[in-house]
């Protein structure tokens, strides 16, 4: 176990574990905290994950942390592990089993006053339009040459059926479509899975939030995002249903055997990886890049959806009710990215676990509106907390492989949090307090409360005492959709 | 949790996940005992009227891995095919099983599972039998 004991502090928001704690280390963790947040961790064993995690070969410089951390399988949640591009290692446990699961950000400029009445009959609507719940089917229903394009194409092939504009494209990490994706490195089994969930929720901490932007941080970045105090959003946290659970179960199988043939030892199994210029590194690359380009395709569809829910409800009734994407992003995912490593500038795969990437201005990764200001990072809140909207900012790329934080982060297990919260009192007590839920089940929701999260401004406030991400804006939900 | 003291399950905490500790007399019970649970976590009703059976055979590499492979195989089936079962009987030789499974159309489901993970994975052999924690990502 490591203890308070092992940790020193490099600053009142960043702490380091050093390599040498654990004989098998190969490189320091470095973690982002306050020191309340670094005790309340210690009551689970993330840190624990996050120095098993400094043990993979070819990692290319430390383990980070992020101050949502919380245990989780393998890698903790909130963990962010770069390797060596090709000759390091990828391990399909560190990018977790919802590939790709992510946040979108769509705005308006519809007035919360204006939109009042209609809050009611939105959240019918929207809970209408957007499939949730636990296996639900969609309402595409994918052929296999079809899925195919899919994996290839990702919100792009969304684009090609006039499901999404060319700027809900640009405003998405890689434009919605990871090059070098091989759908035919994916099982007959999970495109069983795969073929009629696409512009589905799912289950479990996805949601669909109506939200009014309640406080700007930064005026001149929020302008360029479309974002208007006192204007609704709508975000949608969501990833590749049982398409990418079905992959990464796959291939963390077949990896059992690819340990031993490359001779890689662990002090975990759900951590095992291949290197990336092995044939079976390479093909979970392939295929772990399909289903990342699915759950960007499912986010466009649900968006997409959702548009037609502020249609039917607003149209004619309010001007200007469109919604425009502020941006998409990933936070469970392995992206082939340059970084400078000890003043040199080395190509690695960042393994980002519950981690989204928050690259700094200038970078040319992200769209041209947002060359000044950095690129967004979405941070939702825990339900009925705020959300917060936030920049990368130069030194994250430095300090996290271009990494922030992705959310609140849980403090209680569900069971816990089932315990202290009944959910038809969570639910009078969201809805007094004026929020609209739409749940599949109570229990469900007494999962999800607020209580089983840290408190998500200070986790806001960890990332930008660091330095790593700015504010921009702190969002507050209006109404909740859940599966 | 069952009453029984000589197989069973036990949920633990986790923080963000779902992980139970689970024993029986011996490997085939086992799997038996851990898919119960992992039917139990999922919160999983039958619709009786819609009776099914299924055979499958499978093989891993050891112990663990066949204890994966097995319950990923009911999450498959699961999800693709709406089922469950009540009443599982096993063969095991080696690192391969045969699998007799009856059950139903899955009438209400309350939680999604979305894998079977191997994170600390071991099964241990106490006097009495044996013992495994799981942890399931949902």
């Amino acid at each position: 176990m490591v203890s308070l004991k092992d940790l020193r502090k490099v600053s009142d928001y960043e702490w380091e574990i050093p390599s040498t704690l654990r004989e098998d280390m190969r490189v320091a963790v470095r973690i982002f905290a306050t020191r309340q947040i670094l005790e309340a961790v210690m009551n689970d064993r993330s840190l624990e994950q996050a120095v098993n995690v400094a043990t993979l070969p070819g990692l290319a410089g430390n383990v980070v942390v992020m101050p949502d951390m919380h245990q989780g399988y393998g890698f903790p949640i909130g963990g962010i592990a770069a390797t060596l591009y090709p000759e390091g290692v990828i391990s399909p446990g560190g990018i977790g089993y919802d590939i790709n699961c992510g946040v979108r950000l769509l705005g308006s400029f519809i007035s919360v006053d204006l939109a009042e009445p209609y809050l009611d009959s939105l959240a019918v609507a929207l809970d209408h339009a957007c499939p949730s719940g636990v296996g639900k089917e969609g309402l595409f229903h994918l052929s296999a040459s079809e899925l195919d394009q899919v994996c290839l194409l990702g919100a792009r092939w969304a684009f090609q059926k006039g499901l999404a504009s060319e700027q809900d494209l640009q405003r998405t990490e890689e434009e919605g479509c990871l090059k070098g994706a091989m759908p035919d490195k994916v099982s007959p089994r999970a495109k069983a899975r795969g073929r009629d969930q696409l512009g589905t929720l799912g289950s479990g901490n996805h949601f669909l939030e109506v939200e009014v932007v309640e406080q700007i941080f930064d005026a001149k970045a929020a302008q360029k995002m479309g974002l208007q105090e006192g204007c609704l959003a709508l975000m949608i946290h969501c990833g590749s249903r049982g398409f990418g659970h079905q992959i990464c179960t796959d291939y963390v199988q077949e990896f059992q055997s690819a340990v031993r043939r490359y001779d890689i030892h662990l002090p975990d199994r759900e951590l095992v990886c291949a290197p990336l210029n092995s044939p079976e590194g390479a093909a979970y690359l392939g295929a772990m890049r399909a289903a990342a380009n699915y759950a960007f395709a499912n986010r466009q569809l649900l968006a997409h959806q959702a548009r037609k829910a502020f249609e039917e409800v607003f149209a004619g009734k309010i001007q200007r009710w469109h919604l425009h994407q502020v941006y998409d992003v990933a936070h469970n995912i392995g992206k082939v990215e340059t970084h400078s490593v000890r003043d040199h500038s080395v190509k690695v795969c960042v393994h980002r676990k519950g981690a989204t990437r928050a690259f700094g201005p200038g970078s040319r990764e992200i769209p041209p509106e947002y060359q000044s200001i950095g690129q967004p990072v979405l941070v939702p809140g825990s339900m009925g907390t705020s959300s917060w909207v936030l920049v990368g900012a130069a030194e994250s790329m430095d300090k996290s492989f271009g990494s922030s934080c992705h959310g609140a982060g849980r403090v209680l297990s569900r069971s816990q949090a089932k315990k202290q919260v009944r959910g038809d009192q969570l639910r009078s007590r969201l809805e007094a307090g004026g929020i609209h839920i739409r749940a599949g089940s109570l229990p469900g929701l007494a999962e999800e409360a607020p209580e089983a999260y840290k408190d998500v401004d200070e986790v806001v406030e960890t990332v930008c005492g660091a330095g790593i991400a700015r504010k921009v804006a702190r969002l507050r939900p209006l109404i909740v959709i859940k599966g | 949790m069952t009453d029984e003291k000589e197989l069973g399950f036990i949920e633990l905490q986790h923080t963000a996940d779902r992980a139970v500790r689970v024993w029986a007399p011996d490997y085939p019970a086992l799997l038996i005992q851990s898919a119960r649970a992992m039917y139990e976590i999922a919160g999983i009703l039958l619709d009786q009227d819609c009776k099914v059976e299924r055979m499958v055979e499978l093989a891993a590499s050891d112990d663990e891995s066949l204890l994966v492979v097995f319950l990923s195989e009911l999450l498959f089936l699961q999800e693709t095919e709406n089922l469950a079962f009540n009443k599982i009987r096993l063969r095991v030789s080696g690192f391969e099983l045969q699998a007799w499974l009856s059950g139903a159309k899955i009438k209400e489901q309350a939680k999604e599972i979305k894998a079977v993970t191997y994170h600390n994975l071991n099964i241990n052999r106490l006097p009495q039998g044996l013992e495994v924690t799981i942890v399931f990502d949902v």
